[in-house]
């Protein structure tokens, strides 16, 4: 179970992948947007996402979790 | 004079407008979203409406919501408004309500913003009036297949940007059609987002190019002055992170010829109050094309006011109520050289924004040093808004001592909390390209390779 977590305090603008679907490393799971920047949070291995703990408009801080990959 | 101004605005460049209202006897309101509420700039406004909703602090609520900034100038029965910059500093629309509620815009007149902030439509205006441009779209470039067509008239390597946009948003090179497609994708989906418009424009690509942009300042009797250039290409993702003046790379003859078309740029557009022409300089070549211009006051601004002793809102205000500037022009004679660091809320090695709150800030002081701060101890720093923390400002009675002020300056600014770009300033003004001057756009990519 890999946990992803959030770098930085940052808005959620968009949330790419769904519970129950399957990731590749590298994939997008959610864009998050700081300071007028985006940023692309990427699965870090792969796997089937079993929880987004985030949705989006939300608004999240440094090492709060994003997704659960199992 | 005007007697107030509501500063539609908000962080270090409220503070800056504020600063001169103030001293020149000018009441000044300030404006706050929810996120803004503790800011040096709402304390030290005369007084200061709150126009950004709880829950949501998000500028479309706040700084963008045109019609709270009228209420508030209403309410308070201000004289003027100073749009800053960004936000809704070049919106024509929000400048033909502030005029429509009897207000005095402090900014050019709507139709100057018009032409000028359509980029394709700037760069045709521009070259009737004889200012260089470099080959690229005279007309949008609405799908792929015509980004490909244009690209390979204009010729490889090309710029893909928005043609309503600013910032360095969207914005990719492509050195041949692969990239092309990509970049041109990037670019609409972000043209959409920030700035409503699919328009794309296509440009050649200058490579070893700097930015350099001349500030003028169109007169209440219709004259444009040109108060010398400032060189910005010291760049990371197309967003300037420092500013000087005089540029090392431009020639007496170059600045001349450049200062000339800045101003022919503004007549075009019949320009009131203070504007900047952005320009790229082949300096290989010695030549340079014409790139944007901005419509308001730049954030870089500073470096013209510590080289003229010209204080450049004060202008403004003045122009804007129809009165002469406050100095003689033709008695204006730069002296000495200038610096800014904008310091930023951000890791100085991939430059990710690192928002947080404020533990510790001092600021450095002595001769020649200038902190323009939108923050101080204690103030959060939150995601909704850009990094920009601070900008450290010093002159210097030449580029040495401007390099060794800065220098000590950024080894004196203490901030913590958020990480900030301090230590990647450090390492610009150790490098042998910024300390000899010999560098262009992509300087920073080489002080910090991916």
């Amino acid at each position: 179970m890999a946990e992803v977590r959030a770098e930085m305090v940052a808005n959620v603008w968009k949330v790419v992948v769904a519970e129950g679907d399957h990731v590749d490393d590298g994939d997008t799971l959610v864009i998050l947007e700081s300071m007028k920047m985006e940023i692309p949070v990427l699965a870090e291995g792969a796997g089937v996402v079993t929880k987004m703990h985030v949705a989006e408009g939300d608004v999240i801080q440094e090492g709060d979790l994003i997704a659960s990959i199992g | 004079m005007l007697d107030s101004v509501l500063v539609a605005n908000r962080g270090e460049i409220a503070r800056r407008v504020i600063r001169t209202a103030r001293r020149t006897g000018v009441k000044a309101v300030a404006v706050y979203s929810d996120a803004d509420a503790d800011l040096p700039y709402v304390r030290e406004a005369d007084q200061a409406v709150h126009i950004g909703p709880s829950p949501n602090p998000q500028p479309a609520r706040s700084y963008l919501d045109a019609a709270a900034i009228i209420d508030a100038a209403r309410q308070t029965g201000v004289a003027a408004v100073h749009p800053g910059y960004g936000f809704l500093a070049e919106n024509a629309d929000f400048a033909r309500q502030v005029i429509a509620a009897g207000l005095t815009w402090v900014g050019p007149d709507p139709g100057a913003i018009e032409q000028m902030g359509d980029k394709i439509r700037a760069r045709n205006l521009m070259e009737r009036a004889g200012v260089p441009v470099s080959p690229g779209s005279r007309e949008p470039v609405c799908d792929v297949a015509a980004a490909v067509a244009e690209a390979d008239r204009i010729g490889y390597p090309v710029m893909v940007k928005a043609a309503a946009g600013g910032g360095g948003i969207g914005m990719g090179v492509a050195a041949e059609e692969a990239g092309l497609r990509s970049a041109f994708e990037t670019a609409r989906s972000r043209a959409e987002r920030f700035f409503g418009s699919p328009e794309i424009l296509i440009e050649r690509f200058v490579e070893r190019a700097r930015h350099v942009e001349v500030q003028i300042l169109g007169l209440a009797d219709g004259r444009v002055l040109a108060l010398g250039e400032r060189d910005c290409s010291v760049q990371r993702r197309h967003q300037k992170v420092a500013e000087e003046t005089p540029s090392p790379g431009v020639s007496a003859g170059l600045r001349e010829r450049m200062l000339a078309a800045a101003v022919r740029a503004g007549q075009a557009v019949a320009y009131r109050g203070a504007g900047t022409v952005e320009c790229l300089v082949d300096t290989d070549a010695g030549t340079f094309v014409f790139l944007e211009m901005n419509t308001r006051l730049q954030v870089e601004h500073p470096v013209t006011e510590l080289v003229t002793g010209v204080d450049l809102v004060e202008q403004q205000f003045l122009i804007a109520a129809g009165e002469p500037p406050s100095f003689d022009p033709a008695a204006l004679r730069p002296s000495g050289h200038a610096l800014e660091l904008r310091i930023y809320a951000e890791d100085p090695v991939r430059f990710l924004p690192r928002p947080g709150t404020i533990t510790e800030w001092a600021e450095p002081a002595g001769d020649g040093v200038r902190v323009d701060a939108g923050y101080q101890a204690g103030n959060t720093v939150t995601p909704f808004y850009d990094p920009l923390l601070a900008k450290l400002c010093v002159h210097g009675a030449d580029r040495k001592q401007a390099l060794d002020r800065a220098r000590d300056a950024v080894a004196a600014f203490r901030i913590a909390g958020p990480k900030t770009n301090l230590p990647f300033h450090a390492d610009l003004l150790a490098s042998p390209e910024f300390s000899t001057g010999d560098y262009d756009t992509s300087l920073v990519s080489k002080l910090r390779p991916a």
